[in-house]
């Protein structure tokens, strides 16, 4: 959870890259808080709290990454710890299409053409992130594929109980036992993001949360990033 | 000492325990008697001033609340208050009476006032008396500060047996979306909290301390030691963090030692020796800067 700067509540993100001593995120100013963030300058402070909830599953033989839009935003890094895998892009506008410079290699398609369209009969073990339409597409053309859901989000360590999705006839909490759902199974695994990554002061107001989790060593980051 | 107290709702203890071990009591989301699935999202919408949420009392009910959920939370060591809400005066004799003999509750808190539910309400007073002739815990009612006269309900629930006051629940607001001009929330409408609530629970706190005797509860927008301060002034004993706890969860740490520092700094033994000095006629300090 990323802190916008005069608003109420923080912003849930996903880590885009960490190269040594950086934590980079890509944000799509679309509203208060994303502009807030996006109007950062260098040298401001914001506090962050992470890594929160449950991530992708890296564990996977035969990875393809696949993104719509904005949902870019993870990919660069699984795709730095998954050894280079295949991406598949699609967005909105030849604009948004620049985004996939940072995922070079990915096969890429602008609107009218859906990023479905490029999924291959055999798509192995696909790690999606990207607008509802397009994870639902995808729920139905590969099960068991990995998808980066999103919710209005108020806390993100499972206090207030707003992000809730609906899975199997209940609700459950996104930021918990999410972002990353997977039909059947989700919530086996934590995401490895940030491990021993991050140059922030810990204190770990939250250590020992999401006791059901099996990620009791991650490392609990609650800090300000400069 | 002021103890420092979550609001209601706004933590779960057992995914976020170091948190909860933080506070001088641990206030459970409320527990009603049958398995609530809550409303359907969106939830929750922040707006200039606060944030509305339309949860709609998600609990797993009373019966696996005390099975599943007790034996964990009174693991952490941290004193018990449980937070009850039904829709009739039967519903909250139900809910004490099942609490009643378990050692590990130190209060039961009712829920008088939840904006997030469709069912009307009988009065507070009917349902205090019946929580009451149910259970010899002590009983905390919780107010909504949507009334006209909140010491009239005061005096009312203390009457029908009520030890302490909680004040204030949330207070419903609307938002709506800035390009379809329908409601942000599934449910329509919602609890606003945060920074806006602040002046109105301190309105509440202060006509009530002076309608009862009664301990309070403080909590509505509290974000620092001093809007701690304020409410302690007004006559609350302890105080809540409610929508700061979303964006940072060493609050109750943080405000702890901001309060302390306040008392301080203003020439108090302690915070709790400030309690009430809002009611008393004339101010030690001739002006304040602000």
């Amino acid at each position: 959870m990323l802190e916008a700067p005069g608003r109420l509540l923080p912003r849930p993100m996903s880590l885009c890259q960490a190269p040594d001593g950086e934590l980079a995120f890509l944000i799509e100013a679309i509203g208060p808080g994303t502009r807030a963030l996006c109007s950062l300058e260098a040298g401001d402070a914001i506090h962050v709290l992470g890594p929160l909830g449950r991530g992708f599953d890296l564990d996977v033989e035969r990875p393809l990454l696949v993104a719509g839009g904005i949902g870019i935003a993870p990919m660069p890094y699984l795709a730095s710890v998954l050894g280079g895998a295949p991406a598949l892009l699609g967005f909105r506008t030849d604009r948004h299409a620049e985004a996939a410079t940072l995922l070079p290699g990915a096969e890429v398609v602008v609107e009218p053409r859906l990023v479905t369209e490029l999924l291959p009969d055999d798509p192995g073990d696909v790690l999606a992130c990207g607008p509802a339409a397009m994870l639902e597409a995808l729920q139905a053309l590969v099960p068991g594929a990995q998808l980066a859901w999103e919710a209005p989000m108020a806390c993100g360590y499972g206090a207030c109980y707003g992000c809730v999705v609906e899975i199997e006839g209940r609700y459950v909490r996104l930021c918990v036992d999410g972002p990353v759902l997977r039909g059947g199974t989700q919530g086996s695994h934590t995401s490895p993001l940030l491990r021993g990554a991050a140059p922030i002061r810990r204190s770990g107001a939250l250590a020992g949360h999401s006791p059901a989790s099996p990620a009791n060593d991650r490392p609990q980051l609650d800090g300000t990033v400069r | 000492m002021v103890p420092i107290l979550n609001a209601s709702g706004c933590l779960d203890a057992l995914t976020a325990p170091e948190v909860a071990k933080s506070l001088d009591a641990f206030v459970t989301k409320t527990v009603t008697p049958l398995p609530r699935e809550g409303n359907p999202p969106p939830r929750i919408a922040e707006t200039e001033h606060g944030m509305l949420n339309s949860i709609g009392l998600q609990n797993p009910g009373i019966e696996a609340f005390v099975r599943q959920h007790l034996p964990q939370l009174a693991s952490l060591g941290v004193p018990l208050w449980v937070s009850v809400g039904g829709f009739s005066a039967d519903d909250f004799a139900l809910l004490c009476e099942r609490l009643d003999d378990l050692a590990e509750v130190e209060v039961i808190e009712l829920n008088l006032s939840c904006p997030n539910v469709e069912e009307a309400s009988e009065i507070a007073s009917e349902l205090v008396a019946a929580a009451r002739a149910a259970t010899e815990k002590l009983l905390y009612a919780k107010l909504s500060p949507a009334t006209w006269d909140i010491a009239e309900t005061a005096r009312a629930v203390a009457e029908a047996g009520a030890d302490g006051l909680s004040l204030v629940n949330t207070i419903r607001g609307l938002e709506l979306d800035g390009k379809t001009l329908r409601p942000k929330l599934a449910f329509g409408s919602g609890g606003y909290s945060g920074p806006a609530l602040r002046p109105i629970a301190l309105a509440c706190v202060y006509a009530c301390a002076r309608a009862v005797e009664l301990p309070i509860v403080g909590m509505g927008g509290v974000r620092s030691g001093r809007d701690a301060v304020e409410l302690v002034a007004a006559g609350a004993s302890a105080v809540a963090l409610g929508t700061v706890l979303f964006s940072d969860p060493s609050a109750p740490d943080r405000v702890r030692g901001e309060l302390d520092a306040e008392a301080k700094s203003r020439g108090y033994l302690s915070a709790a020796a400030i309690r009430a000095v809002a009611h008393e006629s004339s101010s030690p300090i001739a002006a304040s800067a602000d």
